[in-house]
């Protein structure tokens, strides 16, 4: 109990701690959002009444705590720059609430190929003898991690996409509208980001079972009479798996800031997309949201993978 | 010290001695010396690869294969300065918060953590943003990135082997506090270390890349493998081999720290 | 209690996934319907079209809005809202009849209250913030609107301006609609508002009831914000974009085997320029910056970067503008010459040459790319030219607004007001970021505003055309073409001069 509640004044700490840097990273870099919508057309008046109705011409201070205070009431603002309608800005929440779907499913679905792939090839892998199939797939998994994962998504659009048609680049479809063709265009980014970590975590998977078959208690097995298959996965497969899922915890973790690269090269509107094009048009309420959204999963995945690490391995003190 | 090793030297070691050399040799001499300006333009564009330009031309006539020894060497220079300036704060802060903890130790872990839980890419993008883009910057706001792990690790070194039966030994004797820190304990840790640095090393090079990739990295005209890869992106269908030169040296240079790793690591078992 | 566990976990994620995904499903289906899609580069930056300010919002909402007056595809005014209009003798008094039966989206008639409502919030009468500039008071702008009857309204204005009337085209919207919570954005045009996605798309459908019989043809219009001119390309060849309006050169290469798409040519309205700091050293020695002039070789970046579309000019006026246009391309040449260029650098003591670093926004890809070749012909000289990306909100802040720089390479998306390019080099405009300065030019600009005259009017501008070259002001390159890619199975798309995607007369074949 102690554990968790200092976790958690830690994580308390963390979110204050990264709104306050963003914030303060927003008033060193240059421009705000009133140059950014008035562009080469501003004068000084415009940029005076805009600054108004946005409230940035109250101190920064005073600024920060009150957006601070409005965040802990619950309302997360509006954005500076996308429009709702006519008079009315769009709320930040609706603002992120329609590009997370695109990243969560791009994520979930990276996950799914990543487990489907990697674990019957980290099996596989393990299990069969050969020192040619050693060497090849130890040389095409090395191969397959040092490939960036923007490149990756080029070669993706261009062998799969260009040469051999299956998808059309650029092509995406709302979740909305078509959510069918929306997780089929989103199979190919999926793909680009679960490549390398399908072979990070087969290579995981196969040194772990490695260990575990040379455990005595798979020795006491056999001598047991267990089937050579039972041993296998009754036993080798089932424990070799426990740290592989904590494994995929932290890689959940990179997939989710990985994506910002990716969203890019394949043109998802997610929000890594939106995180940077928010950057550029200083849209400061939708950053710091982002900012903390990210942060707060980032830290909630190394938590529980954490707690997950606890609970499989006893011999990690309370400390 | 790794190569006085008894221990027979294995492929690993020597694929990936092999392929890191070529990259750096390619990539130093890229300094100096390139087959065509990196910069000289000439109406021969979208050449496909040949004997005359060995990666083909881009969409200024510029030969690929000279701008991919000039990326080559700023990506390689890049990596190695950020991972020196991390790995140098790293020992230094790690050393002094596990050492001593306190304060300060409380202080660095929670501004670490705050670092680690912020995504990278969007640090150094705000760091970029902060201090300007430019060569120098993007080593800084890399090396910013990449400092936290490197102060886990040395830290985590320095707390187990602060209560070491030597140190404490050391600590009656009267030695002083400096010289515990980094005469008595930093050799020890060094192996650990050693690894790590290679793993950073490679990090630093896919961010480097991903960083000019997305336009806050290393500027035109100079080149750098992802800002080559950027602007081929939109020549894609006529000339792919643009994309495919930068891309493919990326990997290569990856791979090949990669394999020279995991062949040191070997040399330890 | 492990297995539990990372059941757990998986459903945890699961949920996050599936929690995220189902939020509304609002599905549209265009049926049989004839609809289009068009590719645009950039998010539009507000509904509101009088705050509107960006080229690229502006090109949508023509579709939607109206002025009393708009133009059509040859740079001439046409009547809208107003089926007349009559200026005074002096310039002061301008009377506008109201079109007969001109109704807004939401089905009322458009009344000369909407249009005393919409020209009094724009030219800041409202509420004391003009959001024209060039129709505030204080600019010699609207000081009065009176109706006269139904169909009749009469505006005031400050001082005489020939290039005034442009200014009308300003779009009337519903009375009180400005200050609505909750309004749609609600005009005249051929098109109505249906949705916003940010980052995604705009959605746009017929108004069955605009006044010009016959249009709009097409039921729907998305316009389709695209990621990266990269995927613009891949979207065109899968057939998920119909039109897209900004190809570069190598895209249109692309596609020049006409099987999906053609492309058409037309000159957009963007002067590109290498500006440079007239007060900054050495670029306020006129020999230093006329050197530089000889060193472009103009032609070169029409050929690496314009795909020899781009029409070359030596100063600061639109060619579309053929009345007001003089031809300064000769005084410095089409092509670097490298002689004369170092002849003057050493006449001014540069004979070693010099650094010089040329600030350039990073997201225009163009303007980037011209950098890198100008950069080289500079060196060619012994001009030291090193590029500096900058991202657009620093390039606004540092260099436009701040003018803290030595060069740069920028584009000035220009209206269809003559003076609008010539207007920013007087010494006093604060959009005068290259820090011009010509007692000569500020008084011909004078001139040129108070004739009435265009004849008059024209040769002003010309005066002011040849001292901007004379003085080497700054290096214009050229104006862009645009390289527009319309789908074979469209027709009926018209060029305009200005940014303008109108969609009312395309038509599927």
């Amino acid at each position: 109990m102690r554990y968790l509640a200092k976790k958690l004044i830690t994580l308390i700490m963390t979110l204050f701690l990264v709104s306050a840097a963003a914030f303060l990273a927003f008033q060193v870099i240059p421009g705000d959002v009133v140059t950014s919508i008035l562009g080469t057309e501003a004068t000084p008046e415009m940029e005076e009444k805009l600054r108004e109705e946005l409230g940035l011409n109250k101190p920064p201070v005073v600024r920060y705590f009150d957006w601070v205070g409005d965040v802990l009431r619950g309302d997360l603002g509006v954005s500076y720059r996308y429009s709702k309608n006519m008079n009315e800005m769009l709320p930040v929440a609706e603002l992120i609430g329609g590009k997370l779907p695109v990243t969560l499913w791009l994520a979930a679905l990276s996950l799914v190929l990543i487990v489907a792939v990697s674990v019957p090839l980290g099996v596989f892998w393990a299990k069969s003898g050969s020192r040619v199939m050693d060497a090849v797939l130890g040389v095409a998994t090395q191969t397959a991690m040092a490939v960036p994962s923007f490149f990756l998504g080029i070669l993706v659009t261009y062998l799969l996409g260009i040469v051999l048609g299956l998808f059309a680049p650029g092509g995406y479809v709302s979740y909305k509208e078509d959510f069918g063709g929306f997780l089929r265009y989103l199979f190919f980014p999926a793909l680009s980001v679960a490549i390398p970590k399908i072979a990070m975590t087969a290579r995981f998977l196969r040194n772990s079972m490695l260990t575990e078959m040379n455990a005595d208690y798979v020795r006491t097995a056999y001598s047991k009479g267990c089937t050579k298959r039972r041993v296998m996965y009754g036993h080798v497969l089932r424990n070799a798996l426990m740290p592989v899922v904590t494994f995929l915890g932290m890689i959940m973790a990179e997939i989710v800031a990985g994506s910002i690269v990716v969203e890019q090269v394949f043109g998802l509107p997610g929000i890594g997309r939106l995180l940077i094009s928010s950057i550029n048009n200083r849209d400061f309420p939708v950053v710091e949201i982002l900012i903390l959204y990210i942060t707060f999963v980032v830290i909630f995945v190394y938590f529980f993978v954490d707690i997950l690490y606890r609970m499989i391995d006893p011999r990690i003190s309370e400390k | 010290m790794l190569l006085a090793s008894r221990r027979k030297v294995n492929k690993y070691f020597i694929a990936g001695l092999i392929m890191t050399g070529l990259a750096v040799f390619c990539g130093i001499l890229g300094f100096f010396w390139t087959p065509y300006g990196t910069s000289a333009m000439s109406d021969d564009r979208f050449c496909a690869p040949s004997p005359g330009h060995l990666f083909g031309t881009d969409n200024f006539g510029r030969d690929i294969f000279s701008r991919v020894m000039q990326g080559m060497g700023t990506t390689i220079l890049v990596s190695v300065l950020v991972v020196i300036f991390s790995a140098a704060a790293g020992i230094i802060l790690g050393a002094l918060t596990g050492y001593f903890g306190g304060v300060l130790d409380e202080i660095v872990m929670r501004v670490t953590d705050a670092v680690n839980g912020f995504p990278s890419i969007l640090l150094a993008l705000v760091a970029v943003s902060v201090l300007g883009q430019g060569r120098i910057n993007l080593i800084l706001s890399l090396g910013v990135v990449f400092s936290p792990s490197y102060i886990r690790i040395v830290r985590s070194e320095y707390l187990r082997l602060r209560d070491a039966d030597y140190i404490k030994r050391a600590r009656l004797m009267g030695v002083g506090k400096m010289r515990i820190l980094f005469v008595h304990i930093l050799p020890n840790i060094l192996p650990v270390f050693g690894v790590s640095v290679m793993i950073g090393l490679n990090n630093a090079i896919l961010a480097e890349s991903g960083m000019s990739y997305l336009g806050i990295g290393v500027q035109p005209p100079d080149a750098s493998l992802g800002n080559m890869l950027s602007d081929a992106q939109g020549f894609l269908q006529m000339a792919p081999w643009y994309a495919l030169a930068p891309g493919l040296s990326i990997v290569w240079l990856v791979l090949g720290f990669s394999l020279l790793s995991e062949g040191i690591r070997r040399f330890g078992e | 209690m492990k297995k539990k566990l990372s059941g757990l976990f998986f459903t945890a994620l699961l949920m996050m996934a599936v929690l995220g995904g189902c939020s509304d499903g609002t599905g549209e289906s265009s049926g049989d319907k004839s609809s289009v899609v068009v590719g645009i580069q950039q998010d539009i930056d507000s509904l509101d079209p009088h705050l509107a300010t960006a080229a690229g919002t502006k090109e949508i909402l023509f579709n939607i809005f109206e002025g009393l007056v708009k133009s059509d595809e040859n740079g001439n005014l046409i009547g809208a809202v107003a089926s007349d209009y009559r200026i005074s003798d002096d310039g002061l008094t301008y009377t506008f009849t109201l079109r007969d039966g001109v109704k807004f989206h939401n089905g009322n008639v458009v009344t000369a209250e909407d249009v005393k409502y919409s020209l009094e919030r724009v030219s800041g009468l409202l509420d004391g913030t003009a959001l024209i500039a060039t129709l505030s008071p204080d600019k010699g702008g609207i000081t009065s609107v009176d109706i006269l009857n139904d169909k009749t309204v009469q505006v005031t204005v400050g001082s005489a301006n020939a290039e005034l009337i442009y200014s009308f085209v300003a779009a009337i919207i519903p009375a009180g609609s400005g200050e609505d919570e909750s309004a749609d954005p609600i005009g005249t045009g051929p098109f109505s508002f249906v949705s916003y996605t940010p980052q995604e798309s705009i959605v746009l459908k017929k108004n069955p009831d605009y006044w010009q019989e016959g249009l709009p043809r097409l039921d729907q219009v998305t316009f389709k914000i695209v990621n990266s001119a990269e995927t613009a390309l891949m979207e065109l060849q899968g057939g998920t974009i119909d039109i897209y309006p900004y190809l570069t050169d190598s895209q249109a290469q692309a596609l020049s085997d006409g099987k999906t798409h053609q492309v058409a040519v037309s000159p957009s309205n963007v002067v590109q320029a290498l500006f440079l700091n007239n007060t900054v050293e050495p670029l306020d020695n006129v020999l230093v910056r006329k050197a530089i002039l000889y060193a472009l070789d103009k032609n070169a970046i029409n050929k690496y970067v314009g795909g020899e579309t781009g029409s070359l000019i030596g100063s600061a006026m639109l060619p579309t503008l053929s009345d007001y246009y003089v031809d300064l391309n000769d005084v410095y040449g089409n092509e670097a010459n490298v002689e004369k260029a170092k002849e003057l650098l050493a006449q001014a003591g540069y004979e070693n040459g010099f650094d010089l670093v040329i600030d350039i926004p990073s997201n225009y890809e163009f303007h980037m790319q011209t950098g890198e070749v100008v950069a080289e012909q500079l060196k060619a000289v012994g001009i030291n030219a090193s590029i500096h990306a900058v991202e657009w909100n620093t390039w606004l802040e540092d260099i436009y607004n701040g003018r803290n720089y030595a060069a740069t390479i920028s584009g000035v998306t220009c209206d269809q007001t003559p003076g609008y390019m010539l207007n920013r080099f007087e010494s006093t405009s604060s959009k005068n970021f290259i820090n011009y300065s010509n007692p000569e030019y500020d008084e011909i600009y004078q001139k040129a505003q108070k004739a009435l005259d265009l004849n008059e009017k024209a040769d002003y501008y010309k005066q002011l055309q040849k001292l901007l070259t004379d003085d080497a002001a700054t290096a214009f390159i050229m104006v862009p073409g645009n390289m527009t890619a319309i789908s074979n199975r469209l027709d009926g798309y018209k060029f305009y001069p200005i940014y303008v995607q109108d969609m009312s007369t395309v038509y599927v074949k």
